[in-house]
């Protein structure tokens, strides 16, 4: 059983926090690993790597563009450098770069973007990212990692260090719930299912992991089945599980801490339209920027909440049961 | 407004700025101290005596204007724009919170009455240069102020804007850097030198004045001297102290981006008497 406690979640480490340890420990096994940051060492947590391997981190100043392209010239030339900045300021500054020195030459670059989605708070819209997903899945052959905790996080570090090729990780500023036992297995590329159900499929990424784990929950107590799916990979995308899920529950919502136009919903629903037609519903960041708020408060305002999930998980079975 | 060009009633603005970027951001309990206290005589100078604006009519088409590129120091342009009557000073203490104008970092959306949104480093200079050449084609004697942050000159777009800016000779800009020598990281010498920053403004083709950032007259002089300045942008290096005016903060990294406790922020307001 992927869940710690069925009805309590208990706050693991944010998933910054994870991906530094990660790093640090990478660092130590292997001496091609290198990193790099923007000035924000601190808060993307690069810093332990830094202190414990000061020759291999690079400190680019304010300069994204720059250190986005460094750290493709580093991994052409053999090294497994991993680039580190606020997601807004890594993947909207650096896009160019990415993709000319990244992405075409499939080179062996890490990038990992913190502070992504609306949950970084009091700082507001100019940190915050709702974007970065699309982004990261427009630059062909990189693979892209969205990881819901702790554990999950650390693990798929650890992965993405290991696979040669491209790879963005999304990570975010505030503690979030553990979602998974120390002992999880993972793969890049397999969602995992962590609830089963029958009637509706609540599949999600990041922090929405956890919302949909209790708003499956709350359906449970109404008598309704839901499957929870985490996708932890948003590119390349399971598409098996997806089409797995669209025919055995034939109603899906897809959550995100993004831009609902432009994330892991549009995508799914290419899946779902090429495999088996099924009902769908999405939770998202709708065409907006968010604003400054502490990050519970902006969730709520936003709609990134279990109850959203509940009640975008009642129309789509409305609506497959008018269909039926 | 109040419009004065007297040293001493502009320190005593000063001080009052202070006290309330204190009393903001603690009681936001986020923000950013250091860079918003470092940057007070440069934006009260500016804003109670240099600029030709009017918070009666703040769209007058010739107005001065601007743009806060370090915009994370935002409290203390809040702060003045308060005082002068843009917008109101007993919410200031809202900073931050949900359904707040004074948000993060500065966003027009919430606050039509500035100039611009920032909060992503390195674009003010641009925008500012944008807003100066629409001045000139516009025959108006407008001009343009920017304030950036010593850090954030690391960003390659200030560059591009100022090799256009000197190319273009848009002389109705003024560049103003707050030299505080500290960014998020640590203190600027050892994250990325700027130096030698003078030489590198003017090799871009800018008229540069290096002047002490909380010396008022001196500042006063050095606007003075970019208005009469024709055929060339002008950047103002301010030499400045990260955090000044609280003893504690002053050229401590750590207040780059820490709010001050409840206890720090009686020991910073009992300095500002
Ligand atoms: C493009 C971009 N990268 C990173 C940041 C995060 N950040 C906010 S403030 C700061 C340091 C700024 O230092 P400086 O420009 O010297 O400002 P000051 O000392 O005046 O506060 C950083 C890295 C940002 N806001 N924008
Ligand atoms: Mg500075």
């Amino acid at each position: 059983m992927a869940i710690n406690t069925k009805y309590e979640l208990k706050l693991g480490a944010a998933t910054r926090e994870a991906f530094g340890k990660a790093l640090v420990e990478l660092g130590r096994t292997n001496p091609n690993i290198v990193a790099l940051d923007a000035d924000l060492s601190k808060s993307t947590m690069t810093v332990g790597f830094q202190k414990e391997f000061p020759e291999r981190f690079f400190e680019c100043g304010i300069a994204e563009a720059n250190m986005a392209a460094i750290a493709a010239g580093l991994a052409s030339a053999g090294k497994i450098p991993f680039a580190s900045s606020f997601s807004a300021f890594m993947l909207n500054k650096g896009f160019e770069q990415l993709r000319v020195t990244a992405a075409f030459p499939r080179v062996n670059v890490k990038v990992v973007g913190t502070h992504s989605g609306i949950s970084i708070g009091e700082d507001g819209p100019s940190q915050m990212s709702v974007e970065d997903l699309s982004l990261a899945c427009s630059l062909a052959g990189f693979t892209v990692l969205s990881p819901a905790d702790e554990v999950s996080m650390v693990a798929l570090v650890k992965q993405a260090a290991a696979m040669f090729g491209p790879v963005f990780i999304r990570a975010g500023r505030i503690k979030c719930p553990l979602i998974y036992a120390a002992d999880q297995t993972f793969t890049i590329g397999k969602a995992i299912e962590l609830v089963s159900g029958t009637d509706v499929t609540l599949i999600a990424t990041g922090l929405l992991v956890a919302e949909s784990i209790k708003a499956a929950e709350a359906l449970e107590a109404e008598g309704i089945s839901a499957a929870v799916l985490d996708i932890h990979t948003i590119k390349p995308l399971d598409r098996e599980a997806i089409a797995k899920a669209a025919q055995k529950t034939r109603a899906l919502v897809v959550s995100e801490e993004h831009l609902v136009d432009s994330g892991l919903g549009v995508r799914v629903a290419q899946i779902v339209s090429e495999t088996t037609p099924a009902a769908m519903e999405f939770v998202g960041v709708v065409d907006t920027y968010a604003e400054s708020g502490a990050p519970d408060e902006l969730l709520d305002k936003y709609g990134l909440r279990a109850v959203n999930v509940v009640a975008a998980a009642k129309r789509a079975l409305a609506r497959k049961k008018a269909g039926s | 407004m109040l419009k004065t060009s007297d040293p001493t009633e502009l320190a005593a603005i000063s001080k009052k700025m202070r006290r309330q970027v204190i009393e903001m951001i603690t009681e936001a309990k986020s923000g950013h101290p250091g860079g918003s206290l470092s940057a007070v005589e440069l934006l009260v100078t500016l804003y109670f005596d240099v600029m030709r604006h009017d918070p009666a009519n703040p769209k007058w088409k010739d107005r001065d204007r601007f743009i806060l590129s370090k915009g994370h120091a935002c409290p203390i342009l809040y702060s003045v724009m308060a005082e002068c009557g843009y917008c109101p000073a007993d919410q200031l203490n809202t900073l931050r919170k949900l359904g707040s104008i004074y948000q993060g970092h500065p966003d027009v959306r919430f606050m039509p009455v500035l100039e611009a949104s920032t909060g992503s480093l390195g674009q003010g200079v641009s925008l500012a240069i944008g807003m100066a050449l629409a001045a000139k084609l516009d025959k108006s004697p407008s001009r343009t102020y920017v304030v950036l942050g010593d850090g954030e000159l690391q960003e390659g777009q200030i560059w591009e804007a100022a090799m256009f800016a000197g190319f273009r000779k848009v002389d109705n800009v003024v560049a103003i850097a707050d030299n505080n020598g500290i960014q998020l990281d640590g203190f600027t010498k050892d994250i990325m030198d700027l130096e030698p920053l003078a030489d590198k403004w003017r090799a871009f083709g800018w008229h540069v004045i290096e002047v002490n950032g909380h010396d008022i007259p001196a500042l006063q002089k050095a606007f003075a001297e970019a208005s009469s300045t024709s055929g060339k942008p002008t950047a103002l290096i301010a030499h400045t102290v990260k955090g000044k005016g609280v003893s504690f903060m002053e050229n401590n990294p750590k207040y780059h981006g820490q709010a001050p406790t409840l206890d720090e922020e009686k020991r910073a307001l009992a300095e500002l008497v």
